[in-house]
Parts: structure tokens; sequence; C-alpha cells
């Protein structure tokens, strides 16, 4: 038995401020972006993937690069660097994002919100070293980016995350769908926003690092939450069509190839001043080369990323990008690129694991509708 | 009479007089997770000792499983095919992957006994 997709770190991985308490919950450690994280708990991927969409999953993503982005002009200055509307963005609101580059490739995608007096940034734990940099090399004068490596960042992310938290967190209950404010629950000063990377409706909790581990414990603690680790939440996340940065999208992929176009603010569109603007509109007046497609894989044999799509009996026309068993789903399901003309909805395709043809049809995404609070 | 081995690689071949069966032990399901698929070879083919013949998926990966010792493919175990999580409940039972008939039966005494393979396991840890 071997394992084909571990990867070896580098160096000794970083620990999260929840280190000891994934640990002494049984987690089983994994090197993800630098970091020791729990791929899974004892109860497994598969339990963990379906306690998230029947009551509520606790995940610990404070591996995530957090940071403040601060002064007059800090709205447009962030926009040097995004086709997304950061200025029209009101406060209390959150926003996802995509930090492109010249070449109109994506450098990053992010979540943005209004503090009112500053701006809030989430950025993906791989990337945000060399985020931040170019943040940073792109500010006038005095804007400011304040990072926040001593941040947890905790996810409550299930049907059931919005009720459990009520009783510690009453006004929480009324922020809406990517609304998010600056709270306190159960004594803990916290920035919550009601948002997650699952499909479910949740928060997201970015508070203090000396005050996870208590904190988490006492979520942990409410009936009904089950800690889940990084096999559920890609499950998760793949199920509800989400890319991952690094599989599904990267510097070689396009917004408009990404189908991410509706991250693009339609001012943004119109004025065309952001990093590989020339590109976006290009494949939005022609039609980009491939495109980002679902694929449901006949029969239960999962197919992963990296294997050849092929046309039937014919040439290699993409690659899955991200691909595995959805739990929810009860079936295998994958993302990845597609020659467009082949990337409709119900088209036939074959899918080359280990050298043989397993046959699969474009299908649309998500695969398991989300349940947002709207 | 039939006498088990296991190999470092988490596999554990029962030695049947003429067949060997082959499984992945209780340890290797654990560390692999929630099994959803398992590629089981074709019948009739001739595999050589340490050849990878068959690939287990779980939620998360896929992991190479290799012959224990060389020989004939005789049967696979269709009912991993309705129910693939049968390797995670009887890993050693009716969660087997597949049967040859050894070209060298004696290939096998290299293999680790089960006393051999816990102390294995243990160093591992």
């Amino acid at each position: 038995m071997a394992d084909s997709t571990d990867q070896t770190p580098d160096q000794a991985p970083l620990e999260t401020p929840l280190g000891r308490l994934h640990r002494s919950l049984g987690g089983r450690m994994v090197p993800f972006a630098g970091y020791a994280m729990p791929v899974q708990y004892p109860a497994g991927i598969m339990a963990e993937h379906l306690h998230c969409r029947s009551a509520a999953a606790l995940f610990d993503v404070s591996h995530m690069g957090q940071a403040e982005l601060l002064g007059d002009g800090a709205a447009a200055a962030l926009e040097r660097l995004t086709p997304a509307d950061v200025q029209g963005l009101k406060p209390g609101r959150q926003r996802y994002g995509l930090l492109t580059t010249m070449a109109g490739g994506i450098f990053d995608d992010f979540m943005v919100a209004n503090l009112g007096d500053r701006l809030f940034l989430v950025v993906n734990a791989s990337r945000k070293e060399q985020d931040f940099a170019l943040i940073e090399a792109a500010l006038p004068a005095g804007v400011r980016l304040h990072r926040l490596p001593d941040r947890a960042l905790l996810a409550l992310q299930g049907p059931q995350a919005v009720a459990t938290l009520a009783p510690l967190a009453p006004d929480l209950a009324k922020l809406s769908f990517l609304g998010m404010a600056e709270t306190s629950i159960a004594g803990t000063p916290a920035l919550v926003s009601r948002s997650g990377y699952t499909g479910e409706d949740g928060y997201e909790i970015s508070l203090p690092a000396e005050r996870a581990e208590a904190f988490a414990r006492s979520l942990l603690d409410l009936p009904g939450v089950a800690p889940a680790g990084l096999g559920a939440r890609d499950s998760l996340r793949l199920e509800a069509g989400l890319c991952l940065y690094g599989n599904d999208i990267d510097e070689t992929t396009s917004p408009v190839e990404a189908g991410l176009t509706w991250t693009i603010g339609k001012r943004r569109r119109m004025e065309g001043n952001f990093p590989g603007a020339e590109r976006v509109r290009e494949e939005l007046a022609n039609g980009p080369r491939r495109l980002r497609i679902g694929l449901r894989p006949e029969g239960r044999q999962p197919a992963r990323g990296h294997t050849p799509i092929h046309a039937p009996g014919g040439e290699a026309i993409g690659e899955i990008t991200s691909g595995g068993f959805g739990p929810s789903l009860g079936g295998p399901m994958a993302m990845g690129y597609v020659a467009r003309p082949q990337a409709a909805d119900g088209t036939a395709l074959e899918l080359m694991v280990r050298g043989k043809a397993l046959p699969a049809r474009v299908a649309p995404l998500p695969f398991i509708p989300h349940r947002y609070a709207r | 009479m039939s006498e088990m081995k296991f190999t470092r690689d988490h596999e554990w071949v029962r030695l049947d007089g003429d067949a060997a069966t082959i499984g992945i032990t209780d340890h290797a399901q654990n560390a692999l997770g929630d099994v959803v698929f398992v590629d089981l070879p074709e019948i009739g083919r001739e595999v050589a000792a340490g050849e990878a013949c068959a690939v287990v998926e779980s939620v998360k990966a896929a992991s190479d499983i290799y012959a224990p010792v060389g020989g004939r493919i005789v049967e696979v175990n269709s009912a991993l095919a309705e129910d693939p999580s049968l390797v995670n409940r009887e890993p050693i039972g009716e969660g087997w992957f597949f049967k040859l008939e050894p070209r060298d039966p004696a290939e096998a005494a290299g293999l680790m006994d089960e006393a051999a393979y816990h102390a294995f396991v243990e160093s591992e840890a």
C-alpha cells in the first residue's frame, strides 16, 4: 500500500494555535501549505463530511492569511490588483475576488470585507507571502497593509451552525450571507462573517490566537458540533463546486476560463483597469479556449487531479484539476478544464484512469446545491 | 492448513494449498480511511512479487496494492464492486482483494508472520 498523493514537506511544518487541540482530539496531522493540519479526526472524512451537511462542523483554517488594509484610498489601491469591485463594497459586507496577473491568470483568490474604517482580507495559506508582498508593493503613500499572524480563523459550517451559536451570540443570527460584523462571542472578541467553503450556511470567525483553543473547545461542547479536518473540507468544497487555488485555478487559468467572470465588478469590466484586463476582454468577446466544468464519472471509480480528459475514442481535450468521491453525492465527482466545444452539460467524455477509459459526463456545478442564508 | 503472512506495504496473504488470498491489513484500512472503490486486476494476469496490481481508492486518495508473491490471478472479490466498505469492516475477511496461484510458494517464506508484522507496525508509529 503506497499513498500516491501525499506530499513531503521541505521543512518542519508550522503549527496553528489549535495544534494541541487537534492532537488531543485524535486528529491525523499532515503537512499542508507549510502547516501541520488535521486531515481527519477518528470519525473519518466520510462521517465528518456528512455531519457538516446535517448538523455543524468546526474547521481550523488558521493557516490562511489574514490582514487589514488601512488608510484613505485602501479600496482603490486593492483594485489595482483585482477586477473585483472593492470600492463598491458596503460597510459590513464581504466579497469573493481574484488577484489577477498582467497576463490575465489568477494570482490568488481571496475574501475582502469592508469593516467601515478598514478592509479585512483572507487569502490562501499557500499564497499568503506572495499575496502580501504583491499588495504591499502596489500601495500608495497613506495606505498600509497590516498582517494579522496572531489571529486564528475558525469555520463553523452546516445547517445547524447558526442556531447552535445563537445562545452565545444572539446578534449573529441577523447577519445575512456575506455579512461581516465585529462582535463578542461568550466574552471573546471576534470578527465574524456569514460565509464558508462548504456550500452550507455558517460562519467564519477570526479571533485572537491566544483565545482560540478555549473558544474552539467551547464550540465543540455545543450540542451537534463535531470537528472536521482538511479531508472533509476538500470533499465538501468540491461537491459545492468551489475552486481550490493551485488545483482548479492558478496563474495559467483566466477568470473567464474558470467561470469566475461573476467576480468581476460591472464597473471594473467597463473600466478595464485591472491586471490582465486585455485577456479577460478578449475571452469575453470571443469565448475562452477552454472552460472549467464539472464531471460525473460513471460507476463508483473516482478520477483524481491530472487525469487526462479525452473526447470519446479520441484525443485529449483537457485535464481534471480536482477529483474524488462525494460522500453526499454518493458517487465520484471531478472538476477540470476542457476545450469549449466539449464543455456543454451532458457531453459524454472519457477519463484516462491508469490507462483505461472511464466514461463520464459533463455535469452542472455545484454537485450539491448551496444552502446559503440569502 | 492455512498460513497468513504480511508485507511491509501492509498487505496480507493467506496461503491455502495452491491458492494465495490477498488483502490489506486492519492497520492499512484504518490509515486509508473510508474505501469507496477498489480497482482489481484482470483474471489470468501474471504478476511478479512486489508488482502493483490493484488500487484502493479512499475519499482522499488512491493507493497501490502490491502482489506479496508472484503468480497468476485466478479470482477477484466481486463483492467489493457493490460494497467497497467491506475493506474497512472486514479487512482480513470478506474484504479480501484477489486470489492468485503462486509461481513459487517458497516466496512467501520471506514475508513477516503476524508477530513480526505487529512489531513492524509498532516500529513505524
